[in-house]
């Protein structure tokens, strides 16, 4: 061998041990930037295809997790849903919880080469978002004012103390939005929002819809150094049995949320080039249960849904049907999100235990065998809920109970659900990390509101909930909320509004030479300014 | 004025009430459906209050009386405007105009391909009915037209994409690569060879047996015996006396699916990932993406009169004795 060739062969054995053993040391080390090289291109699936990709306008799951990429919020969670520095890069509340003081970051620029300033975060949180976010039109209209205080300062006033108000400011709940751009315009009717311009560490470059949805590094990211990766691609692959393929072959280097059906799994599980997780979602922790029309007999008799729960198999479910994602859930609040309660009532799967509370509430078998009949509407949201809606009926059946199964669209679903024109059905909604932002909603009865999807459809209304929910909300001492949430989910779970299923977990995968791209509680949606490829 | 001009003009004129009739009957049929585009996306977003779900209807100029909406499209339609899509936020004729060429590209290669090796596999096999290359052919025929068109493409994509690894999966072309020229043109066409193979598949074995049980009919008639007769070589027996006269049912039947090429791919272009007018359609459809939806009913039943004026003319043309009759 020459002298040149074994030179060479020695510096290239040097670097593969430093990258090596400068790999891991990023993953403990956050902000070490040693094995974090520049360059690379990501491929994502995207499924369904966004609408439109302005935050402001459009939270549809999607948007969010390629819009995420190129808006920022003022902060971001950790895994423990507690803050973290986003384009705040501190804060402060006063001892009465009402006055939240932001400093921000002073050298963020959006994509245009214009400043980011206290007057954008202004503009987007008392105007635009009042306007075009539902959830951020009931956070922000809790704003006794909203001021900058200077160019890099604001300053909320609540008219009364509200728990989860940090939580607000998450990308997707309140994206920052350029005023410049929008102020005094029609948001929805802007030609700029088919251009997207935020603070993000990735700019938009171009949509081939139905296809791909491209996007470049923000050479000017306020952050130095950041982001590493050169491209993100977007890529639209509407079949799912194709969106698998395409993670054997590496053609895409990550998938989130539903983009693998939950019988793919445990194969994709076992491929050499891919990781899987299932953190990263914990602000979002979805639960997901069987929506209940109380308004309608039987369901009216908290012994029949008591009894529901009973004949439900939970721990099935979440083996055969998911195939072990998730967790057999326990009441209406998730366990990763705040103010959980596990000492509550527990429905352990018994038939016998069903039949006889059936039995008491009056409900004899007639001379089919049959108890009772009911309609179940099957939620059109993928194989996996008409696998679901097949073991309901079964799994009542043997209590008793006849389940018809209604099939329909998601158009129809939302209508009818909306509309209050059903007798059970599934559901799940994110939680936002605390239950005044993803739970309350479906149990008070102030929110009871046809023709309004996610609202409390069932019709449950109990005083005492109302109360317990609203007095947790108004204080920001998570002693005292945790009492009153305590106590709100012990009742529910007494008079079950909705059956409980699971707490969702889904699958992400992520191609094991992309680093960090599971940092927060928000995971897929994170801006991804540290995320790198390890080349080999 | 000569007959054929006539005929056409005639029948021009009378395409277009049809097809503003056809307009109408859309227009119910679309909003029959239980749900609006608002309710959608207040399911899309997972959650909504009453003042988001009212924005979007009055965007939509969902809160309108029906019989007005029938009126404002119509005399958008009679003006050849499409309409917008505000689900989309662009001009629906301009989502048209971007998912044509790759549904054009797809459905015209695979019917064209599908035709010429349909007509040929189906007179070889006719010819030699009995034997077993006769036997071969509509076995591979019927196996083609009997399985479900999706589950033939995810086959092919696990032999020659997964295992082989010969042709791309999905897409159009190869993204991020930056080809240009005659790179770009050859990764297209790469990407085109199986979906154009799935499509043209089943197509082909729909010609096949057509051609096979018309050219059986005729292949022994009295006109073919005389052709023999007179000592004509075979080749010019099969192609210019019993083709021609066996060849009007699959003109018949190319006519109507030629009518499809627009929308009928939807299964092919979602299988693998073409951004075409069916999967538009689709989506249409599911998200009640009204004017997005009404647009393609319009286009297509543009095309299928077309077609159909144009399967008549053929018709005169391969066999004279047939006239044109306003």
């Amino acid at each position: 061998m020459s002298n040149r060739l074994r030179h060479f062969r020695q510096t290239l054995t040097a670097a593969a041990l430093a990258a090596a053993l400068a790999a891991p040391l990023a993953l403990t080390v956050p902000g070490v930037a040693v094995a974090q090289e520049r360059g690379g291109t990501m491929n994502i699936i995207v499924q369904p295809e966004p609408p439109i990709l302005v935050l402001a306008l459009n939270q549809q799951g999607p948007t969010q997790t390629v819009a995420g990429k190129i808006y920022q919020g003022l902060l971001t969670f950790g895994f423990d849903l507690k803050p973290q520095p986003e384009l705040a890069e501190s804060w402060e509340v006063s001892p009465d919880g009402k006055v939240y003081t932001f400093k921000l970051v002073k050298n963020a620029k959006w994509h245009d080469g214009k400043p980011f300033t206290a007057h954008d975060v202004v503009f987007s949180t008392s105007k635009l978002l009042m306007e075009t976010h539902p959830r951020a039109r009931a956070t922000f209209s809790k704003c006794e004012k909203i001021e900058a205080l200077d160019d890099h300062t604001v300053q909320f006033t609540l008219k009364e103390p509200f728990g989860p108000f940090l939580q607000a400011f998450e990308v997707s709940s309140a994206p920052m939005m350029p005023k410049h751009i929008y102020d005094g315009t029609d948001y929805k009717a802007n030609p700029a929002n088919a251009t997207p311009i935020g603070t993000g560490p990735f700019k938009f470059k171009e949509w081939n819809k139905g296809s791909y949805i491209h996007l470049v590094r923000n050479d000017e990211y306020w952050k130095a150094g950041k982001p590493y990766l050169d491209d993100i691609y977007f890529r639209v692959i509407p079949d799912a049995a194709s969106r698998a393929v395409a993670v054997e072959q590496g053609t895409v280097q990550q998938t989130q949320f539903n983009d693998i059906e939950t019988f793919d799994v445990p194969r994709l599980k076992g491929l050499p080039n891919v990781e899987m997780t299932t953190k990263g979602y914990e602000f979002f922790a979805p639960l997901s249960w069987i929506e209940i029309n109380t308004r309608n007999k039987p369901l009216d008799d908290k012994r029949f849904r008591q009894a529901m729960m009973h004949a439900i198999d939970r721990k099935f479910i979440r083996d055969k049907i998911w195939f072990g994602l998730g967790r057999p859930a326990t009441g209406p609040v998730n366990s990763v999100t705040r103010f959980f309660e596990p000492n509550v009532r527990k429905y352990d799967f018994d038939p016998k235990k069903a039949e006889a509370l059936l039995e008491e509430a009056g409900y004899k078998k007639g001379a089919d065998g049959t108890r009772a009949k009911v309609r179940l509407l099957v939620m059109p949201y993928g194989e996996t809920w008409t696998r679901l809606g097949e073991y309901v009926k079964q799994a009542m059946k043997r209590v008793g109970v006849d389940v018809t199964l209604e099939t329909t669209d998601a158009a129809g679903w939302v209508n009818r659900v909306s509309n209050w024109d059903y007798d059970l059905s599934f559901n799940f909604v994110y939680q936002y990390g605390d239950p005044a932002l993803g739970v309350t909603r479906t149990y008070v009865s102030d929110n009871i509101r046809k023709g309004v999807m996610f609202s409390n459809t069932m019709g449950y209304s109990n005083p005492e909930v109302d109360k317990l929910f609203a007095q947790a909300a108004q204080t920001n001492k998570d002693e005292e909320r945790q009492q009153l949430y305590s106590a709100a989910q012990k009742i529910l779970v007494e008079d079950v509004p909705v059956a409980w299923l699971l707490e969702m977990e889904f699958p992400t995968f992520v191609d094991k030479r992309f680093k960090n791209a599971v940092t927060t509680a928000i995971g897929v949606n994170e801006s991804y300014d540290s995320v790198y490829m390890v080349k080999k | 004025m000569p007959r054929i001009a006539l005929f056409i003009s005639q029948r021009l004129v009378k395409a277009v009430f049809v097809v503003l009739a056809i307009a109408v009957f859309n227009f119910f049929l679309v909003h029959a459906a239980p749900g609006d585009p608002a309710a959608v996306m207040a399911g899309e977003a997972g959650a909504a209050d009453a003042k988001f779900v009212e924005q979007l209807r009055q965007q939509f100029g969902l809160d309108r009386p029906l019989y007005e909406q029938l009126g404002t499209y119509m005399s958008k339609v009679v003006q050849a405007d499409l309409g917008y899509s505000y689900r989309q936020q662009r001009p629906v004729f301009d989502l048209l105009v971007d998912r044509l060429p790759v549904t054009l590209s797809l459905t015209l290669t695979a019917f064209v391909l599908a035709l010429l090796g349909g007509i040929a596999l189906g007179t070889l096999a006719a010819m030699r009915a009995g034997t077993w290359s006769d036997t071969a052919i509509t076995v591979v025929g019927l196996t083609a037209y009997a399985t479900p068109i999706f589950w033939i493409g995810l086959m092919l994509i696990l032999l020659f994409s997964v295992n082989l690894g010969w042709l791309p999966a999905f897409g159009t072309e190869s993204i991020g690569a930056g080809y240009t020229g005659w790179e770009a043109f050859l990764d297209r066409a790469r990407h085109l060879v199986l979906p154009v193979t799935t499509l043209g598949l089943f197509y082909m074995a729909v010609y096949t047996r057509l051609t096979r049980a018309s050219i059986l009919e005729v292949r022994d008639m009295d006109f073919v015996k005389t052709a023999r007769a007179k000592g004509l070589p075979e080749w010019r027996i099969v192609s210019v006396h019993i083709l021609r006269n066996a060849i009007l049912p699959v003109i018949t039947v190319a006519g109507f699916q030629a009518g499809h090429l627009i929308g009928g791919s939807i299964l092919i272009e979602t299988v693998f990932a073409l951004p075409g007018i069916g999967r538009l359609a689709f989506e249409a459809v599911l998200q009640r993406d009204y004017q997005v939806l009404l647009g393609i009913f319009l286009l297509t039943s543009v095309v299928v009169v077309v077609f159909n004026l144009l399967t008549d003319l053929i018709y005169s043309l391969v066999d004279p004795r047939i006239e044109v009759a306003p």
